[in-house]
């Protein structure tokens, strides 16, 4: 395996046309400007858990740890307490840390873990063969709900506010270039970093149309009061509100591995 | 002529009878005894009755005995729980300021502390200091372990028990022996502690969970270069700490048999990955939530087996403070020299009871060195390498990629599906298994006590080996213990077992789990004691068990 290069030589297994090839092309050109700014290759460190996001570990020539489902962002969190230098970032989806490794990441953001966090919200549990997840909305038609799910989704902006999150941000996985600013930014960021990606299941959820007609672009970070307005914008249940994307909310505080040494 | 002092200190949790027996033992260990304290205490944190058992000998037994030549009582009801294990010619000493006795020998500790401008909670030094009184003990031996020992207020509670020591006469004059220089006290977890200190462990992560809650607690509080984790549980807990392994530094997870249950999928995770990892588990009464603050052995075959898959790994299960602090050491070094989970099986007895130990055994600890990568060529983290056991990198590092996996891998750590792939990289992790099989049977994987041409051997483990080896020196007869459980060292043990016609087991569960792993590796047991009270073994109960 070449070390220049970037991708492995691992064949690539998602759907054709699924959408978190954008998500892996605003990857690496987040990492190639990151390095032209001077952030070093070998410092750069991931975790994934398991789902279709997971494949970014045999996608990325970089240091990378497969984890388990859900389990990513204690790995990350341990890899960054036991060198503060790298940095460290996490690929993650909604069935894998909105269900299954929820407390996690309540806990990573209550300690301001220095790490960054990418969720791939396709809102279903797809490699599974669609179930409803956390975000999936009411009605959500899966292989386990075949009548609609009778459950209502949370906004995961919202949990990340109240857990102490000091970035939250939100990306759709269809811009690219607006998704890579994002992702340097939530690398850079020093402290717990939440940068939520929509990307729309072209199998199983394809809901590309509905985000295309609601998205817009914010000017944020806000104030935590406006943040919190503009994160409670759009709910995630499939209504007629517009979607707002960008950073909502940055603020400073010690990170949990300056303050464990 | 041997002695053997058996002193019972009770009261209620809050009245500090557990820091009292610690001085007493302390006492003991500076006029040159052996000492162990068997802690009873239930699950709440204020009331009901707690005890702690001073065994101090010359031979150094490490067990409970049921009778008692001193019971000292700072409640009534330890008098009216304990009397009857009190012997004949035994002596009742009592917080006369609460209890009303006809019988033993009250003192106004209370009045005591309250004359000399102390605090309720020191009632416990006067206590300790009349006993010391009664038992003939020079005030300057007493000075030094309260010196030693008391960290707050040092100055009154000297003043409180020099007043003490003056109201009491002498009933004894205890013997002295000539102290070895660096015989200490310390419970298992504290050993546990130090051992994995001295091996150089950068990180200890852990979720509270008793019996080995007090690991963290020790290693928060003394300055032993450990960085203390709290997670938000125990699933946290151990992948944090292979985060902390992939990133290049020493990692420890501390739990008991609940908070393994949850560890036990990353487990699987640790031997697929290769991520060197040091497991505790302080066995305590179970199923489920069980007895919290009592003992069983029952975790064996879990430990055993645990984790999905076929996972090299080693158990190990030490039997007094001693060897907790020994192996704990041995267990990091392990885990790190061969890439994989090391499971350090304790439990209640082990973990939180007292025994004296020669602090010597920390300076056999050494950091031994990882297989690391020579930098030569390109850097593949699943090298097929021979005997399984692939060089380290770390990320950080210049011109390497690390990439650690939980799926199926190929040499890189890239997924793969092929067979024969697949079937290599099986193989190269049962190459390691063959390995660390080799090692166990160079290392100190087993201990063996008492006459060692009967033909008749107790195999015990843990906390169980003292009541056993004290119910065999009696007898005339063999203890086997094994310490390293896994891989199971079965050279050391044939040779052990040579020339015994019978062997029984002695442990702490309802249905003989170490039988079960003898007669895995082929060794014929002709019966097992057993006990599932939640209580360690006297060594009598031993002796009235066998049936030979």
């Amino acid at each position: 395996m070449k070390k220049k290069q970037l991708e492995t030589y691992c064949e690539k297994t998602w759907c054709p046309g699924c959408t978190n090839f954008a998500i892996l092309e605003a990857v690496k050109r987040a990492v190639l400007e990151l390095e032209k700014e001077g952030v070093k290759r070998e410092t750069l460190a991931f975790t994934v858990g398991i789902g279709c996001h997971a494949k970014m570990f045999d996608y990325l020539n970089l240091n990378s740890f497969y984890g388990l489902h859900g389990r990513a962002l204690p790995l990350a969190q341990g890899i960054k307490l036991a060198n503060p230098k790298l940095r460290v970032f996490s690929f993650v989806g909604d069935g894998d840390i909105y269900d299954e490794g929820i407390s996690h990441l309540i806990h990573a953001a209550k300690r301001n873990a220095d790490i960054a966090v990418f969720v791939h919200d396709n809102r279903n549990f797809a490699l599974t063969v669609s179930q409803f997840t956390a975000t999936s909305p009411k009605g959500f038609k899966g292989s386990s709900t075949p009548r609609g799910s009778v459950e209502e989704p949370f906004n995961p902006l919202e949990l990340m506010m109240a857990s102490g999150a000091t970035f939250i941000a939100r990306g759709y996985a269809l811009r690219v270039e607006h998704l890579k600013d994002l992702i340097k930014k939530a690398i850079l960021h020093k402290g717990f970093s939440f940068l939520e990606i929509l990307q729309p299941c072209i199998t199983f959820f394809d809901n590309r149309q509905f985000y295309q007609e609601r998205i817009y672009e914010l000017k944020g970070p806000f104030s935590k009061a406006k943040a919190e307005e503009k994160i409670k914008e759009w709910d995630y249940r499939n209504g007629k509100n517009k979607i707002p994307i960008g950073l909502f909310y940055k603020a400073e505080k010690p990170a949990f591995d300056e303050l464990i040494s | 002529m041997s002695k053997d002092f058996s002193i019972l200190i009770g009261g209620g949790a809050g009245q500090g009878s557990r820091m009292a027996a610690r001085l007493i033992g302390e006492v003991f260990n500076f006029l040159g005894y052996k000492v162990y304290v068997f802690e009873a205490y239930g699950s709440l944190i204020r009331g009901g009755h707690n005890f702690s058992q001073i065994r101090a000998t010359t031979k150094g037994e490490e067990a409970r005995k049921k009778e008692i030549d001193f019971l000292l009582a700072l409640d009534k009801k330890t008098i009216d729980l304990h009397q009857s294990e009190l012997k004949k010619s035994g002596t009742l000493i009592f917080n006369a300021d609460r209890i009303d006795s006809k019988k033993g020998l009250g003192i106004k500790i209370e009045r005591i502390v309250k004359e000399a401008g102390g605090k309720p909670i020191m009632a416990n030094t006067a206590l300790v200091s009349s006993f010391a009184k009664i038992l003939g003990v020079d005030w300057d031996v007493l000075q030094a372990v309260l010196k030693k020992e008391i960290r707050h207020q040092i100055g009154l509670n000297l003043k409180i028990a020099r007043y003490a020591f003056r109201q009491c006469d002498s009933l004894i004059k205890i013997k002295r022996y000539r102290k070895k220089r660096t015989s200490l006290l310390l419970t298992g977890n504290e050993a546990v502690a130090y051992g994995m200190a001295r091996a150089g462990l950068d990180f200890y992560v852990a979720y509270p969970m008793t019996p080995s809650t007090s690991i963290m607690n020790t290693l928060a509080r003394e300055d032993l270069g450990v960085r203390v984790v709290q997670a938000e549980n125990e699933i946290s807990v151990i992948n944090m700490a292979l985060g902390i392994a992939f990133g290049g530094k020493r990692v420890a997870v501390g739990t008991s048999g609940g908070g393994f249950a949850l560890m036990v999928e990353t487990l699987s995770l640790a031997g697929q990955s290769e991520t060197p990892i040091l497991i505790i588990e302080s066995q305590r009464g179970a199923p489920a939530t069980g007895m919290p603050t009592y003992n069983s052995q029952g975790d064996l075959l879990f430990v055993l087996s645990a984790g999905h898959g076929d996972i090299p790994r080693f158990v190990i299960a030490p039997g007094d403070a001693e060897q907790s602090g020994f192996y704990a050491g041995l267990g990091l070094n392990l885990a790190w020299k061969y890439q994989t989970p090391v499971i350090l099986l304790l439990d209640k007895d082990i973990s939180e009871n007292t025994f004296t130990l020669d602090q010597k055994v920390f300076e056999k600890i050494k950091i031994e060195k990882p297989l690391l990568w020579n930098k030569k060529g390109e850097y593949k983290r699943y090298q097929f390498a021979k005997n399984g056991i692939s060089p380290l990198a770390f990320p950080g590092q210049r011109d390497v990629v690390v990439k650690n996996t939980s799926y199926e891998h190929d040499e890189y750590g890239i997924t793969i599906e092929k067979a024969e792939l697949a079937k290599a990289m099986q193989e190269k992790r049962r190459r390691k298994m063959e390995r660390m099989k080799k090692e166990v049977e160079k290392l100190p994987s087993l201990a063996v006590y008492g006459n060692r041409n009967s033909e008749i051997a107790l195999v015990s483990f843990g906390i169980s080996k003292g009541a056993a080896v004290e119910a065999a020196e009696s007898l005339g007869i063999k203890v086997i213990q094994p310490i390293i459980l896994e891989p199971f060292p079965q050279k050391k043990m044939k040779e052990a077992l040579s020339g015994v016609r019978k062997i029984f087991t002695v442990e702490l569960n309802a249905t003989g789990q170490l039988a079960k792993l003898l007669a895995q590796n082929g060794i014929k047991t002709a019966g097992s004691i057993l006990k599932y009270d939640g209580r360690p073994f006297f060594a009598q109960e031993i002796i009235e068990k066998l049936t030979i």
